[in-house]
């Protein structure tokens, strides 16, 4: 099994990790992080994948630093708005924590 | 001459950042001036493809595989049409609409613009990598402005739809890592020779976690879920805004991809699970719109419902380059440009009722049709086209959609569709019935400005000749 | 006027001529009207009662213009392309034309009525928008060249009435108009089910004397007889049908324009216009005969034509019991239809403009008492003969008409159903029309008897119209009915004569049986 397989496999149980989390868990900075290990799978799919006879293609390494990119943002845009639903005060959710 | 295909993604941007320069609620008039002059270049487009047919822009010159390549061919620009006629007037509505209500105009016109260029670069987008790019920008800007009045309400509601909309564009990655993996490309026009129904398992996985990804972004039952609360929650600029475009622009990823890529992989039985989903959320959506109390809610659980005929085009069009398929795929194009309209006319229309009523119970609308005329005039027409019937671009696209089902012998979707019809009409009549009756003692009726009924209006009328003209948009549809 | 105004555009001579846009100007000339009242701020009545007379009359003109035409030979069509092989048509045939003109004569009547009816109520702007656009989806459904128009026009129709119909907001009204929308949504909804089916099978349905469908093959006649079930089914609503007529009598609340509108010019006139249409041009009557599809659509005509009567029988509201006696003889013209034969064709046909004046009749006499005096039950009715001898007049030669006492109109309908009762080889039917004949006398002699014959008992329920110089109401309200009255009258005794509805009705039967002369 090469390396480049091997890094995929990880980034799909990453990715499936990930998505169970986001499902399961109700606390917003759970589903935040959940969202970030799944993001990372996907990417790490992405370069493993990408690897030609043990060279590194740039392409996908270039889709990934985009891929980051957007997913700072949408943490950043994901803790903003938990931020403000905890201001609103909804004990539910701190309960849960 | 400005071309289109860059200039419809900058100049969104650009009236994006300056709104935002010249601080929280400012920047509306620029807008509409942008988006008049996007409107422009995407009937210029129009006209370009239906002429010369598709075409390609290769961003600052560099050209795919390092550069970045824009394509556009018939439905691509019938969409962007589609988001350019909508947005414009909706601009206008929502500078009247926050010029009377403060609450949640502080970042509008940034985030508008932001959902505008990400969505045109959407459509324009040749590779399933910037679409990726294109849609999470899209959901972004798009959960920002359903967060953007900051209730407690409408924060839990934008953070579940982020939540969604970032497992469905996760999905979404992740197939495109797949078929990257096997192909080592994400050009759509080099991918699409290369993949066949001997292509290996991966792809087809590939094939199932995009569609999966977009289904849930889409909002196609049962993954509808997010949506009532978010388009129903949200200030009325920004539910039409949603409803009338956002959701159309991932069924037309969906769409893209079925016909253009994966049409080798696709089977008749995914098709046919497709449409049944599209099935059940008419019903489901059209009997929880009936079974809703309030105004917005109402209108936002059709939209759950008419996403539903959508996807009834699948298992219709199945049948390759047959009569049957080429009228399903109208039908249903047909019906996402129609709808995109109406829905926009109605929530617009809801918007301008609650804010002259003070609230949004359908129980209590008595008077709405003596003291709002043109506005439930606006709502009534959107209507009919939700409803299906003539002369509205609706009604063109069951009957295209009809036809191309009897043509392929599936009874069973035009039974579908003809109950969902009576379900819309129930819905619609019963918000109708309601503004017949005289005026409930102690409301006040605050009097509305005129910019605020008239796009809506005009939103409305256009979905209703929409279905005389549909030749020409079929024919725009089918160059390229 | 053949040569018209042809519009180069380079490519040659392009589609607008006048005989092209005469259908258009039709349909304009109520449309445009209508546009422009919902516009109208509620307190211009003067414009607004300007701008529906002059509709009203320009589409009278256009009407005489195409009916002179037609006679020497010109034809009246329009085309615009939908979508590729979908076509929007309109065409001035002689059966068009029968209807166009019943619609547009009594539509001016009704509009004189209504104005003095609705004089000082609310809202009057929007209830003559509605009342022209309902007006403008009629005469469509009249000139509707095939079946697709003739769909758009007939749901069009059902949208512009429900307003119409909860115009006076109240819960009663509200309930009248979601079981009226009920009715003919679900109707509507199955008779586009038909339609596309029809299109699947044949591409084209253009209404073409002798029929369309007789192109299949044998092997269709199942579906082809499905089909004809989903149209007659989905007409049946608005034509009111047993059992598909429980919306007529609930219908009745609305305000007596509007009852007249749905009766007489509009709504169950589309109904059984279109079985019409249905029967002889989309099927022909030969082929539906060979399929047939005749006998069962007689049965059913027939069985609503003895239970609507029966029904009228036992209502004491005057409006209710008018509502059943539409549903009972509206169906003479579904009846008239399934005769297999000229002489019940021209029975069926001729009965679809007579229905319509004498209806109409009755209903502006109901008004005038519920307006006039606040009668609204056949009970209050002692002695109003005296009180309103005009009114009265009319209703009585209405309801005579009905019942078929010659030389009116409807004794007219009677004998060439009967006629061609005989000649189809049903002799049943003619135990039909005497049962009807006999149960129409049932129900309208005793009104007559009260009328004229009965002392006045009570004081008048409400009389908000006083006697004014001898003037029993306002004379926009008894205007149309002495008019219409008197339509009765003439169309009955005059029927030899050319132009008469009876000789328009020989000219369409004479088409659809091509070997057959009057």
């Amino acid at each position: 099994m090469s390396a480049g397989l091997l890094y995929a496999l990880a980034g799909a149980a990453l990715f499936a990790f990930g998505v169970a989390g986001l499902i399961l868990r109700s606390h917003p900075l759970r589903k935040i992080l959940a969202f970030n290990v799944m993001g990372s799978g996907a990417f790490l799919v992405l370069v493993g994948l990408g690897q030609r006879d043990g060279t590194a293609d740039p392409v996908p390494q270039a889709m990934v630093l985009t891929g980051i990119v957007v997913s700072i943002a949408a943490t950043a845009l994901a803790l903003a708005l938990a931020r403000r639903q905890r201001e609103h005060g909804n004990d539910k959710e701190e309960r849960d924590a | 001459m400005l071309d289109p295909l860059p200039w419809l993604i900058l100049l969104p941007l650009f009236w994006a950042t300056l709104a935002f320069v010249r601080g929280p609620g400012r920047g509306g008039r620029l807008a509409v001036a942008g988006l008049l002059l996007q409107l422009a270049l995407a009937g210029g487009l129009a006209r370009q493809v239906a002429g010369e047919g598709e075409r390609v822009y290769a961003v600052g010159g560099w050209g795919a595989p390092l550069g970045i390549d824009l394509a556009v061919d018939g439905l691509s620009a019938v969409m962007l049409l589609l988001a350019q006629a909508v947005a414009l007037p909706l601009a206008v509505y929502a500078r009247a609409y926050y010029a009377a209500h403060e609450e949640g105009a502080r970042y509008f016109w940034p985030l508008a613009g932001a959902l505008l260029a990400a969505m045109n670069a959407l459509f324009l987008a040749a590779d399933v990598f910037n679409l990726y790019v294109t849609l999470e920008l899209l959901g972004l800007a798009a959960v920002g402005l359903v967060a953007a009045s900051g209730g407690a309400g409408p924060v839990t509601a934008a953070l579940r739809y982020l939540m969604a909309t970032l497992l469905g564009s996760g999905a979404y990655l992740l197939g495109v890592a797949l078929l990257y993996g096997a192909y080592g490309s994400v050009s759509l026009s080099i991918l699409a020779p290369l993949l066949g129904a001997d292509a290996p398992l991966a792809v087809f996985l590939a094939a199932a976690l995009m569609l999966l990804g977009l289904m849930l972004k889409t909002a196609l039952f049962p993954f509808h879920f997010w949506l009532p609360p978010a388009h129903g929650g949200a200030p009325a600029p920004v539910s039409a805004l949603l409803s009338a475009l956002v959701v159309k622009a991932s069924f037309y990823l969906i769409l893209r991809l079925w016909l253009d890529l994966f049409a080798p992989l696709a089977t008749v039985a995914a098709a046919q699970l497709l449409g049944l989903l599209g099935a059940a959320a008419i019903l489901w959506g059209s009997l929880m719109a009936l079974a809703q109390t309030r105004l917005k809610m109402l209108v936002a659980y059709s939209t759950v419902a008419q996403i539903g005929y959508l996807f009834l085009l699948f298992p219709l069009a199945t049948d390759t380059g047959s009569v049957a398929s080429a009228s399903a795929i109208q039908g249903g194009v047909m019906q996402a440009l129609s709808h995109g309209l109406a829905k926009a006319a109605m929530f617009a229309a809801a918007g301008t009722v609650i804010l002259s009523l003070g609230r949004d119970d359908i129980a209590r609308l008595g008077g709405v049709s003596s003291r709002l005329p043109l506005t439930l005039f606006t709502f009534a027409l959107a209507g009919v086209t939700l409803m299906g019937l003539p002369p509205s671009g609706g009604f063109t696209a069951k009957w295209l959609l009809m036809s191309s089902a009897m043509h392929s012998g599936q009874w069973g979707w035009v039974v579908v569709m003809i109950l969902g019809g009576l379900l819309a009409a129930a819905y619609v009549f019963k918000v109708l019935r309601q503004a017949f009756l005289p005026v409930e003692a102690g409301t006040q009726f605050k009097p509305v400005p005129r910019l605020l009924e008239w796009p809506a209006f005009l939103l409305a009328l256009a979905s209703l000749l929409l279905g005389l003209r549909a030749g020409e948009v079929l024919g725009l549809l089918g160059a390229g | 006027m053949g040569e018209g105004l042809g519009v180069r555009d380079g490519r040659g001579v392009v589609s607008v001529t006048v005989n092209e846009t005469l259908p258009l100007l039709v349909l304009a000339s109520s449309l445009i009207p209508g546009l422009v009242i919902f516009s109208l701020p509620e307190e211009r009545h003067g414009l607004r009662r300007a701008f529906n007379l002059t509709g009203a009359v320009l589409k009278l003109l256009f009407i005489a213009i195409m009916l002179w035409g037609v006679l020497h030979g010109e034809s009246y069509v329009f085309r615009y392309s939908v979508l590729p092989g979908l076509e929007l048509v309109f065409k001035a045939d002689a059966l068009a034309l029968l209807f166009v003109t019943l619609s547009a004569v009594l539509w001016f009547f009704t509009t004189l009525y209504a104005i003095g009816y609705l004089e000082g109520s609310p809202h009057r702007s929007r209830f003559f928008g509605f009342f022209s656009l309902c007006v403008t989806a009629t005469v469509g459904v009249a000139m509707a060249g095939n079946l697709f128009t003739f769909f758009v026009f007939y749901e069009l129709l059902t949208l512009s009435t429900y307003p119409l119909v909860v115009h006076r907001g109240t819960p009663a009204a509200l309930r009248a108009g979601g079981v009226y929308l009920a009715y003919t949504l679900t109707g509507g909804a199955v008779l586009l089910a038909g339609v596309v089916w029809l299109y699947g099978l044949l591409g084209q349905v253009e209404f073409t004397q002798g029929g369309v469908a007789s192109t299949l093959g044998p092997e269709y006649a199942g579906q082809l007889r499905m089909i004809f079930f989903l149209l007659i089914a989905g007409l049946g609503v608005k034509a009111a049908l047993v059992p598909l007529h429980g919306w007529l009598p609930q219908a009745m609340v609305a305000p007596a324009p509007v009852s007249a509108l749905l009766h007489a010019v509009a709504v169950v006139k589309a109904g059984a216009f279109g079985i019409v249409r249905v029967v002889y041009e989309v099927y022909g009557v030969e082929f539906a005969q060979s399929l047939s599809l005749l006998v069962p659509l007689a049965v059913v005509a027939s069985l609503t034509i003895v239970w609507g009567s029966l029904r009228a029988l036992f209502q004491d509201d005057l409006k209710r019991r008018l509502a059943y006696s539409t549903i009972s003889q509206v169906s003479y013209i579904a009846l008239g239809v399934a005769l297999f034969g000229p002489v019940g064709t021209l029975g069926g046909i001729v009965h679809l403009v007579h229905q319509g004046i004498m209806k109409i009749t009755l209903f502006f006499c109901a008004g005038n008492y519920a307006e006039t005096l606040g009668i609204h039950k056949v009970s209050d009715m002692d002695g109003v003969g005296w009180r309103m001898p005009w009114t009265t007049a009319a209703f009585t030669i209405g309801a005579l008409g009905m019942i078929g006492v010659p030389p009116l109109a409807g004794f007219i309908s009677k004998w060439y159903l009967g006629l061609g009762a005989l000649e189809a080889g049903m002799p049943w039917v003619l135990a039909v029309l005497a049962v009807s004949t006999l149960l129409n006398a049932a129900y309208f002699l005793p009104i007559l008897h009260r009328a004229w014959f009965r002392p006045q008992t009570a004081p008048w329920p409400a009389e908000n119209i006083p006697m004014k110089n001898g003037r029993e109401t306002a004379w926009l309200l008894l205007l149309p009915p002495l008019v219409t009255a008197a339509a009765t009258l003439l169309v009955g005794l005059f029927a030899a004569s050319p132009l008469s509805p009876l000789d328009w009705a020989k000219l369409v039967a004479a088409r659809e049986y091509l070997n057959w002369a009057p």
